[in-house]
């Protein structure tokens, strides 16, 4: 039995030097079952595509790239045991996630024990960043800039002054429509009422207060669930007062619940712009489509940047380790030195890890029934508050 | 702000009636199980939800089938009254009758009983929903006929043909379940059963059976006001039934629990405070306090109506059973 034991032993030590030498792993996280799969599937796609085409370079480099997608099904709890399979494998440099920052924030803890380096294609909450972890990173703008990113658009492209503010209660909604009021507030605008509600179903009594109020805009922070059937109740009183939300309403689902024509008209900010809003990013969508057969989006392309950094910042640590594998912790260190022209414009870090310069998106529901339809109003950039 | 409040009191007083009368429907239901069994079956919050789920379901296959709107709902309505007193009578099949039958006398196996049977409906249909169509939140079609609106009084009540659908058939189902309750033999059974069940029992009067029918009927309107929830509120969920349950439960409580004109008359108490104070705390507070404090509000106010009359406002007090 013994001889057995150390001859196992003996080839699991063989086999762990050997893939030490030569493989170089890139995780994903991502929700790729449940009712988020269809934006998790982007996000290990898109970062896919971007492993496979680099595969050539570090193949001349010496080094086997491959890709290991995780399913963290939008769930804390199996992010983090996600998190502490793939710290304990030492081949993985590098991890390209999450959509949700409730699982990214936790998860992210996990890697940092080891210093694995996460460039976040999706998560918005500032708390990501806030933390100052060495190696979280992310490529797209925060909620605490998305909410006056808004504001200034009602302010000074629509020239709206009085704003009727609802949120959700929650710390997305909330934080987004105070940000939004303290920026309007700040440009001059009047707030004639700030309402939280949890309420799901009867919105009756915000909309009379509306009517009373009469404003130029409703601004509602809060989860497409919620706004969808406000938004229909609103419209089937016959209020057409204009509507505005954050990346909360960005979803095709929005339009669903509220009906095409009641959602037609309606303003969103966010932060994964459309295919169209890169002009980069046609080539990329036609490559996507014929390796994959389906259509690129937003977070598709966002994971694919959120690779390359990874994938830059690797080629640099080996080049300056002498073209051995580099440690994990040398990854992270080149990450926020990684100055990147991807599709999705400049990437450059600050301290925090956030992107220097981010950009927010203003959308118009186009009310087609095609979410993908939607028109791009501006597209505004806005660096990250140093706080 | 009095002048705000006084603009908007015509609309608020009537959406608040619209409230008051979907709550009065639920709350039906509570005060007959009640009143037969003493039971608080609290599934009844689920049985609301079933109904709303089959109207929306009615909705979206028989809309391009069925041109008339009208008939449409009547078909919604009909459906979802069936299967929500199929559903309560199971419910008391496979829940409350064998705990009958075991002659378990404490109040709290039963009622912990209903909390389980009611979280076991809602990931039930949360898992057909989920495996048939592939939604969470279920969207009620929308059908032209039923969309109209019109005002009153130059233009201070904004009045949709939804809501006015909505006071019809509540106050028929009252009406009918009085006059079912005080005039039929069904309804004398019930009440006999109500007043004692053994003695009904020697009486040739089969309590089962009775008691089974009292669900059917309670199931039966919880389905109608959820056909007719969805079709005012638009979306719902499988979760959606336990808020309206709760303030429906309340407003039996409120109204006396067991009597069906204080059911009625709680329901229209709640959905007046709830609506009133959902919209008017911001006015009154300058701000301070928002809409989400309306349930806290009329419940408050609640606790007071039952701290000065704790048998409800119709109800009577009644001698403990011994």
């Amino acid at each position: 039995m013994r001889k057995i034991g150390l001859l196992v032993a003996g080839a699991v030590a063989l086999g762990m030097a050997l893939g030490q030498t030569n493989v170089i792993k890139i995780a994903t996280q991502s929700p790729l079952s449940g009712p988020q799969a269809a934006l998790g599937e982007q996000i290990k796609l898109g970062a896919e595509l971007a492993v496979e085409e680099a595969k050539e370079r570090f193949k001349a480099l010496g080094f086997e790239l491959v890709l290991v997608p995780y399913d963290d099904q939008a769930n804390p709890d199996v992010g983090v045991a996600n998190a502490n399979r793939i710290i304990n494998d030492p081949d993985i440099l590098g991890v390209v996630g999450h959509l949700n920052s409730g699982v990214a924030i936790p998860s992210s803890e996990v890697y940092a024990r080891v210093n694995l380096v996460m460039v976040s294609p999706a998560n918005t909450n500032p708390v990501v960043t806030d933390r100052k972890l060495p190696n979280v990173n992310r490529i797209v703008g925060r909620d605490d800039v998305q909410g006056p990113a808004g504001a200034e658009f009602a302010y000074n492209e629509l020239k709206l002054r009085r704003v009727f503010v609802i949120h959700d209660k929650t710390a997305y909604g909330q934080g987004l429509a105070e940000e939004f009021r303290k920026r309007f507030e700040a440009l001059g605008g009047r707030v004639v009422a700030f309402i939280g509600t949890e309420e799901q179903s009867n919105f009756v009594p915000i909309i009379n207060q509306i009517r009373a109020q009469n404003p130029q805009l409703v601004y509602f922070g809060g989860i497409y669930s919620q706004i969808g059937p406000f938004t229909k109740q609103l419209r089937e009183r016959g209020l057409r007062v204009p509507l505005m939300g954050g990346d909360g309403l960005d979803s095709s689902e929005f339009e669903r619940l509220a009906g095409s024509q009641n959602a037609k008209g309606a303003y969103y900010t966010t932060v994964a712009g459309p295919v169209s809003a890169f002009p980069q990013a046609k080539a990329l969508a036609e490559r996507f489509k014929a390796k994959y057969g389906k259509d690129i989006e937003g977070f598709g392309i966002y994971a694919y940047d959120a690779a390359r950094v990874i994938l830059t910042a690797l080629e640099n640590a080996i080049k300056a380790n002498g073209g051995r594998k580099p440690t994990r912790a040398q990854v992270a260190q080149e990450v926020r030195k990684v100055r990147l022209q991807g599709i999705t414009g400049t990437i450059e870090f600050d301290d925090k890890g956030d992107i220097k310069k981010a950009k927010y998106f203003v959308m118009q529901v186009a009310g087609t029934g095609n979410w993908a339809e939607n028109k791009l109003i501006r597209v505004i950039e806005v660096a990250a508050p140093q706080k | 702000m009095l002048e705000q409040i006084l603009v908007l009191l015509p609309q608020v007083l009537f959406d608040g009636l619209i409230l008051g009368f979907i709550y009065a429907m639920i709350a039906l239901g509570y005060t007959m199980v009640y009143g037969v069994l003493e039971l608080i079956n609290f599934a009844h919050s689920e049985i609301f939800m079933i109904g709303a789920v089959t109207g929306v379901e009615v909705f979206r296959y028989l809309a391009p089938l069925i041109p008339n709107g009208y008939l449409l709902l009547l078909v919604a309505v009909v459906v979802g009254a069936a299967v929500a007193g199929l559903t309560a009578i199971l419910v008391e099949r496979m829940a409350y009758r064998p705990l009958r039958r075991r002659g378990t006398t404490n109040r709290l196996v039963p009622l912990v009983t209903a909390i389980g049977v009611s979280f076991f409906l809602q990931d039930l249909v949360r898992l057909i929903e989920g495996l048939w169509h592939n939604e969470f939140f279920l969207r009620m079609r929308t059908v032209p006929d039923l969309e109209g609106s019109f005002t009153l009084f130059g233009g201070a009540i904004f009045l949709q043909t939804k809501s006015v659908i909505v006071v019809v058939v509540s106050v028929l189902m009252l009406l009918g379940l009085t006059y079912l309750v005080n005039r039929t033999k069904l309804g004398m059974a019930i009440r006999a059963v109500a007043q004692d069940l053994s003695t009904a029992s020697l009486m040739g009067i089969n309590p089962d059976q009775i008691i089974s029918r009292t669900f059917l009927i309670g199931g039966a309107l919880g389905g109608v006001a959820g056909v007719l929830f969805a079709l005012i509120y638009t979306t719902i969920n499988p979760y959606v039934g336990f808020l309206p349950g709760i303030k429906a439960f309340t407003a039996a409580v409120l109204g006396g629990i067991g009597n069906i004109p204080g059911a009625m008359l709680g329901g229209l108490v709640l959905g007046q405070l709830e609506n009133f104070f959902g919209t008017y705390l911001p006015i009154l507070t300058a701000g301070n306090f928002g809409t989400e404090y309306k349930d806290v509000v009329a419940f408050l106010i609640l606790i007071f109506i039952l701290l000065f009359r704790p048998q409800g406002l119709l109800g009577q007090m009644v001698k403990e059973k011994v």
